[in-house]
């Protein structure tokens, strides 16, 4: 069987990708280069790796509201996570999943997520499964 | 969240790509934060102008909802990162001002007043007490739910603009009056005057509010008297210090609250410390700056009257509100400051223009500006009353 999630809308869409996880709160504003997609926080556990292409599992956004933007243009060149999981999504990162159209569930136990799975994503309702 | 046959209309798409953007960025918040419903909204203001912070994709973002986005309601728009028609004369790069002219365009575009201020309830944006508005711009957010009564959350710039092309915002936070009861009391003992000095208070009271996040709401008493001007500097600096988006000022602002049990009495000692704060020992001071938020009339009159057939020397900038500059034009006001040699920077201001490395120490009188001032452009900061920022300029 399956294993399945049941979470929260946020922003719609149905993907699928490798899950990239951090127990972290993550900024976009600052905390993710907008060129290359590669996190850039220092400190931060996910430093020097790249959000690009992968289904990004987090706690919750957090820093400034310029974030929206960086997701934003992180998508339009295709830097982008083709998905991202939280805990509990913020405004930013919530706006900035709905203007990029980038899918976004959250209120999912991301705890029992570990990087490298590979994972199906309906946000239209509110669904992650391990494939 | 519920929502009626026309918000549903909105969000299937059937009023446009700008609309639905708008309604589902909407809808997202609310579930977010827990609303049940939508409440329409009057009046908007926008924030998320300056090239600088937006970059290409913030303005390729805007342009795509300027395709079919029309506002419903009043809205007006928060300062850029130049002066829209002096910008040569304030050293601005040519493909900067370029940029900003079209970002500015968007927001024209799509209806909104591109009044460029942080002052909104100064230029013809002015809420009444109890009207649902959904505002950015967090000195205007404090000023209108606290000063005016207005019920407003602390929007973002893409927030703020849904509001304005759908009419709407979700009902939750300061939209509810359950929200809006002060969670702790200051006493004020030392008397308190003057934009500084207010501002000086705000981050005293700000700072404390800022270490304890179960106190948002702060109920202030032993202020007996507070001018616009004052309360305008004491909104921005509580709300930069302290996060804070409502403030009760017993006498002062209309909103009714319960009065919370505890106490904090703000005294001397604490103005003194948020000043030493504010104030870099041995600051080289080559900038002086007013109007954080915008200068008001009384303000660029009362500069006009300090600096009659004097001359400055230091670069020194005011900056206001084009509409509120209009007047003074009117009035000679402005004849006479830059007779003394002072520039005005409309549209935009120190936190918002790319003025990085243009200066090494900033005077101001705005406690806010003293922290843009360093967080985002490095300056050593002197912070000090009107007549002082003045003395300072016209001194070598």
């Amino acid at each position: 069987m399956t294993k399945k999630f049941k979470g929260r809308k946020i922003s719609p869409g149905t993907t699928s990708g490798e899950a990239l996880v951090s127990s972290q709160g993550l900024s976009f504003y600052g905390g993710v280069d907008p060129e290359t997609g590669m996190v850039v926080e220092k400190g931060h556990e996910l430093e020097g790796q790249s959000v690009t292409g992968k289904v990004l599992v987090f706690p919750s956004g957090k820093g400034s509201t310029v974030g929206s933007y960086v997701l934003y243009q992180l998508a339009k060149t295709g830097k982008g996570p083709v998905a991202i999981i939280n805990k509990e999504t913020e405004t930013i990162v919530a706006v900035g999943c709905i203007i990029s159209e980038i899918p976004a569930v959250d209120k999912i136990p991301i705890a029992q997520i570990h990087t490298g799975q590979k994972l199906r994503i309906d946000a239209n309702n509110g669904l992650v499964e391990f494939i | 969240m519920k929502l009626t046959q026309l918000q549903k209309e909105m969000l299937e798409g059937k009023h446009g790509y700008a609309t639905q953007k708008s309604m589902e960025i909407l809808n997202a918040l609310g579930e977010i934060y827990g609303a049940k419903e939508m409440v329409p909204v009057t009046s908007v203001q926008v924030a998320g102008v300056s090239y600088a912070n937006l970059g290409e994709p913030g303005l390729d973002w805007l342009a795509q909802m300027a395709e079919d986005g029309r506002v419903r309601v009043l809205t007006t728009l928060n300062p850029a990162g130049m002066d829209m028609e002096n910008w040569k004369v304030l050293g601005i790069d040519p493909e900067f001002a370029r940029n900003q002219e079209r970002v500015v365009d968007a927001f024209a575009k799509m209806g909104i007043i591109t009044t460029c201020t942080c002052t909104p309830y100064l230029v013809g944006n002015l809420p009444h007490f109890g009207e649902h508005i959904a505002w950015a711009e967090s000195s205007a957010v404090c000023f209108a739910n606290s000063v005016i009564g207005a019920k407003t959350n602390r929007e973002g710039g893409p927030s703020a603009l849904a509001a304005a092309l759908t009419g709407y915002t979700p009902l939750y936070g300061y939209h509810l009056e359950k929200n809006r009861q002060a969670h702790v009391a200051f006493t004020v003992t030392p008397l308190v005057k003057g934009s500084a000095q207010f501002g000086a208070l705000g981050k005293a009271i700000g700072d404390i509010l800022e270490s304890k996040t179960e106190w948002a709401i702060p109920y202030i008493t032993g202020i007996s008297t507070a001018d616009t001007d004052e309360l305008k500097a004491f909104c921005a600096s509580i709300a930069t210090y302290g996060g804070t988006a409502l403030f009760h000022m017993a006498g002062i602002t209309p909103d009714k609250t319960k009065i919370p049990p505890e106490t904090i009495t703000i005294t001397e000692k604490h103005l003194t410390k948020a000043e030493e704060e504010l104030n870099e020992e041995g600051a080289v001071i080559d900038f002086v700056s007013i109007g954080c938020p915008h200068a008001s009339l009384r303000e660029i009159r009362y500069i006009a009257e300090l600096v009659d057939g004097k001359q400055v020397k230091k670069e020194t900038w005011i900056t206001t509100a084009r509409p509120t500059k209009q007047v003074a034009d009117q009035m000679g006001y402005t004849q006479t400051i830059e007779a003394a040699g002072i520039k005005f920077a409309c549209d935009t201001c120190c936190v918002v223009a790319p003025i990085k490395g243009r200066f090494t120490g900033l005077c101001t009188d705005s406690a806010k500006g003293c922290y843009y001032g360093r967080g985002r452009n490095n300056f050593q900061t002197k912070h000090c009353s009107l007549e002082e920022c003045i003395e300072e300029a016209l001194t070598e």
